[in-house]
């Protein structure tokens, strides 16, 4: 008996690590959506096309016979680096002229710059799946009695990694207030001097290198071609909801928590397997929003007519 | 004193509607001027307009430099802080995080640190409160934390919107008392627009009534203390 | 300014209307065949976009995700025509019903949704939708899909396939834009237009929301699921790849450049549908999203308030280069 519950204890705590591994590809790509929701207050349709184009440079970078072929981490940090600069750059030129814009014009702007950059990748690079590399080997390790690869415990180390930089950055760094003060109050942060257009510039170039983390943990797995993100989006905006729209520590909890649930979900509940998680995430964003709107950790807002 | 701030025939709206004409006024270094007036008189205005935070037209010219077109960060990296109607805190950072703003644009590490011991003493309750997120802080607190914000930009122009809006009494004297002895020992310029006018009238040198959007009456507070429509409208004898 | 007195306009608006309908009856016997294929098409994407845009236009909630409604009413047309041998044109109003009662029970819960929100969950819906449409295999074929009955001639009209396909099409869009013009005149349409200038204005004029919001989301699903029937019977096809993502946005895409909030811009936002990605192919036989993409973030910057808005501009720079002042 004891056995018996043992083995059901360990294959349940591998799903879970795993689970926390693929939710914290969610937890990054969700965490880019909050920066950019609580800072210029859009949500950001193209996230997924985004962070799939960084992950191509990559490739190229990489992988591609015509390319530099560099090695893994170099190319890393040199795609981190483009991609900060091309979220700067987006903000700066696409985002800028709608800020004050409704609702529906800045949601088809992002919505705009999806289709382009999923034609874009195409015309680039071509439609067929490739391979990408993995940063971790997926041998399996062994903790106890339950088993998980090295690849799981590195996403989860990685973006834990990058959690505490911002951490840091947000916290104990000139630049990091002066983006939490745009996103509190835009207004009154430039009389104090704060070049706000600038901060909001930079909060999307954080969020695009997270895009771009999120995507280079994804290909590994998933292949890479240009439709990959568009599950993980939706993964992600699930879980940005599920820990609250202005939530950093929301996208992050509610990210490794979706990832635990769905991948439990699909396991043990034969209709939620494969394709059928995007419904569980569907049901999350509805659930959520008709009981708890604002999520796990996120403020209030009063809106009942 | 040479002159540290002018406005020329400044007409500013928000949309169609039209909230100032053609008003004009100029403020010396190290003096004082009261921004008088009824509601929607254009108080609030004037002083977007100084820091272009509203669509206009005219010319504001401040140390001699022209800043009518300049962004709003700019006008306040110039030396002109602006404590904003309703105090424009940051309620969801700390008072410690708001101060630290204050001094954003600021490197001189050294004197930062000790203007902001300048500003505990001034506002001794700041110092009690530095960790909690501002939104808590009371109205009166509040306060003090934009007036300390705002002297840690270390201007040479001080614009306050209604300073005294939902303050006691006791604590509305405090904060001009602390305004009049900034601009006497530091010769810091202080331009508040108010409601209180006989505090105002009291603390600053200068004053200018505005009405629907245009200056009717300007001078020396001792002469408009005296103007029968000040009394009538203003003072209220 | 006005350009003509208020008979003069709505006579106008009268001679306009007819026009078009003569145009939409006359067109095909210019056009070849392959063309009429094309405009049959544009006439499915033109209910769509007439019901997406009392759903935003009217009542300004935001949907990415009508291709879902789509789906329900091609899937509705498949599995009637094909497994169950009813006739295809018979099962247009069917899909429609399908599609717009899942609309109206979608409206309620939408109501304590607004603006982001609703993009949010609307978006996911058509993400997941094909998912939803490989899992029941059974009733839907599966990634293979479903084949429906080749389009022919009914009642003995001598056309092509195409010319039917066509005229089948177009006429239920001409019925239906009656429909919406006459909906959208009424009572209706002025409560509509209410709750999406004010909310809060709308109630205290006794609006009630609830039944106006979820109307508005049931009357556009019933549109976009005739237009998914009409789509199905045309390409003689559906499967789950037929109603992507791509397609819930560029519905928005046509509802937007056609013009919220006005009818005259329909005819635009459905032909931009058929022809941009197929005009941007020609230009770039790789990459026609990215002028697609790039052609709507360039509307969205330059002419938010679509084709309808131009033409209203237009008529405005016209009334006041012809409007004679009164001779004294």
């Amino acid at each position: 008996m004891t056995v018996l519950l043992a083995a059901a204890w360990s294959e349940v705590a591998q799903q879970v690590v795993s689970g926390l591994a693929t939710g914290s590809i969610y937890a990054s790509l969700a965490l880019g959506i909050v920066i950019i929701y609580r800072s210029t207050g859009v949500i950001n349709f193209a996230q997924g096309e985004m962070a799939t184009f960084s992950t191509f440079i990559a490739w190229w970078l990489i992988e591609d016979p015509n390319g530099p072929d560099w090695p893994y981490w170099a190319a890393f940090v040199v795609v981190l680096v483009i991609s900060f600069a091309g979220g700067v750059l987006l903000e700066r030129v696409l985002i800028r002229p709608v800020e004050q814009a409704p609702v529906l014009t800045i949601v088809m702007v992002t919505l705009g710059l999806a289709i382009a950059l999923n034609g874009l990748i195409g015309w680039i690079w071509g439609a067929e799946t490739r391979s990408f590399p993995g940063a971790f080997s997926t041998r399996p390790i062994h903790v106890g009695s339950v088993t998980f690869s090295i690849q799981d415990a590195g996403f989860i180390a990685v973006m834990l990694a990058a959690v505490l930089c911002l951490y840091l950055f947000f916290r104990f760094t000139k630049a990091g207030l002066g983006l939490r003060a745009a996103a509190a109050g835009g207004e009154a942060s430039r009389l104090l001097g704060v070049r706000v257009g600038w901060m909001l510039a930079l909060g999307w170039g954080i969020a695009t290198m997270l895009g771009a983390l999120s995507g280079m943990m994804t290909a590994p797995t998933a292949f890479l071609d240009p439709n990959m993100m568009q599950g993980v989006l939706l993964y992600a905006f699930a879980a940005a909801v599920l820990g609250g729209l202005d939530s950093p520590i929301g996208a992050v909890v509610g990210g490794l928590a979706l990832g635990v649930l769905l991948n439990l979900l699909g396991t043990y509940v034969d209709f939620f397997g494969g394709q059928m998680r995007l419904v569980g995430g569907l049901l999350v964003i509805l659930g959520v929003l008709l009981i708890r709107p604002q999520g796990l950790f996120g403020r209030v807002a009063v809106r009942r007519v | 004193m040479p002159v540290l701030l002018e406005l020329e025939d400044v007409s500013a709206r928000y949309g169609p509607i039209r909230a100032l004409h053609g008003v004009s006024l100029s403020l010396e270094e190290g003096s004082t001027l009261a921004l008088l007036g009824a509601n929607g008189a254009g108080k609030t205005t004037t002083l977007r307009a100084v820091s272009n935070l509203v669509r206009k037209t005219g010319e504001v010219t401040f140390s001699g430099r022209r800043i009518s077109h300049r962004s709003p960060e700019g006008i306040a990296r110039l030396g002109i802080s602006h404590v904003p109607q309703g105090r424009g805190i940051l309620a969801e950072l700390t008072v410690e995080e708001n101060l630290r703003l204050g001094a954003y644009t600021r490197r001189d590490r050294a004197s930062i640190r000790s203007d902001l011991e300048g500003v505990y003493d001034h506002f001794p309750r700041l110092r009690e409160r530095l960790r909690q997120p501002a939104g808590t802080l009371s109205g009166g607190e509040q306060q003090m934390l934009a007036l300390g914000r705002a002297l840690l930009q270390r201007p040479r122009l001080l614009m306050l919107d209604e300073p005294s809006l939902g303050l006691a009494p006791l604590l509305v004297r405090e904060i001009f008392g602390v305004l009049a002895r900034l601009n006497g020992e530091e010769g810091l310029a202080v331009l508040v627009v108010e409601q209180d006018a006989a505090v105002a009238l009291r603390t600053c040198a200068f004053a200018c009534v505005l009405e629907v959007g245009r200056v009717v009456l300007a001078g020396p507070s001792d002469e408009l203390r005296e103007h029968e429509s000040v009394r009538q409208a203003y003072l209220g004898y | 300014m006005r350009l003509l007195t208020v008979r003069g306009e709505v006579l106008g608006k009268a001679a306009a209307a007819g026009a078009f309908v003569l145009a939409v009856a006359l067109v095909p016997l210019a056009l070849a065949d392959y063309q009429a294929y094309e405009f049959a098409l544009v006439g499915a994407y033109f209910v769509a976009v007439c019901g997406l845009n009392i759903l935003t236009g009217y009542t300004g909630q935001i949907s990415l995700g009508h291709g879902a409604f789509m789906a329900l009413g091609g899937y509705t047309t498949a599995i009637l025509a094909t497994d169950h041998g009813i006739d295809p044109v018979w099962t247009i109003p069917i899909g429609g019903l399908v599609a717009g009662l899942a609309g109206f029970a979608f409206g309620i819960p939408a109501l304590r949704l607004s603006g982001l929100y609703l993009a949010l969950v609307t978006f996911g819906i058509a993400v997941a939708a094909p998912a939803l449409a490989r899992k029941l295999e059974g009733l839907t074929g599966g990634s293979t899909g479903k084949n429906v009955p080749l389009p022919k001639a009914h009642w003995g009209l001598r056309l092509s396939s195409n010319d039917w396909l066509y005229y089948q099409n177009w006429t239920v869009a001409l019925v239906l834009l009656l429909a919406a013009w006459l909906l959208l005149r009424g009572r209706t349409g002025r409560a509509f237009r209410a709750v999406r200038d004010s909310e809060v204005a709308a109630v205290s004029f006794g609006v009630h929301l609830p039944t106006y919001k979820t109307l508005a989301f049931g009357v556009s699903a019933f549109y976009a699921g005739v237009a998914g029937s009409l789509f199905a019977i045309t390409v003689a096809y559906v499967n789950p790849d037929s109603y992507p993502i791509k397609l819930s946005v560029y519905l928005v895409v046509g509802a937007v450049a056609a013009g919220l909030g006005s009818l005259w811009g329909l005819v635009f936002g459905a032909a931009l549908i058929e022809y941009l990605p197929t005009k941007a192919a020609d230009i770039s036989s790789t990459a026609p999203d990215v002028i697609f993409g790039a052609v709507l973030i360039a509307v969205m910057l330059l002419l938010p308030s679509g084709a309808a808005g131009l033409l209203r501009r237009l008529w405005a720079f016209a009334a006041r280069l012809y409007t004679r002042p009164r001779v004294q």
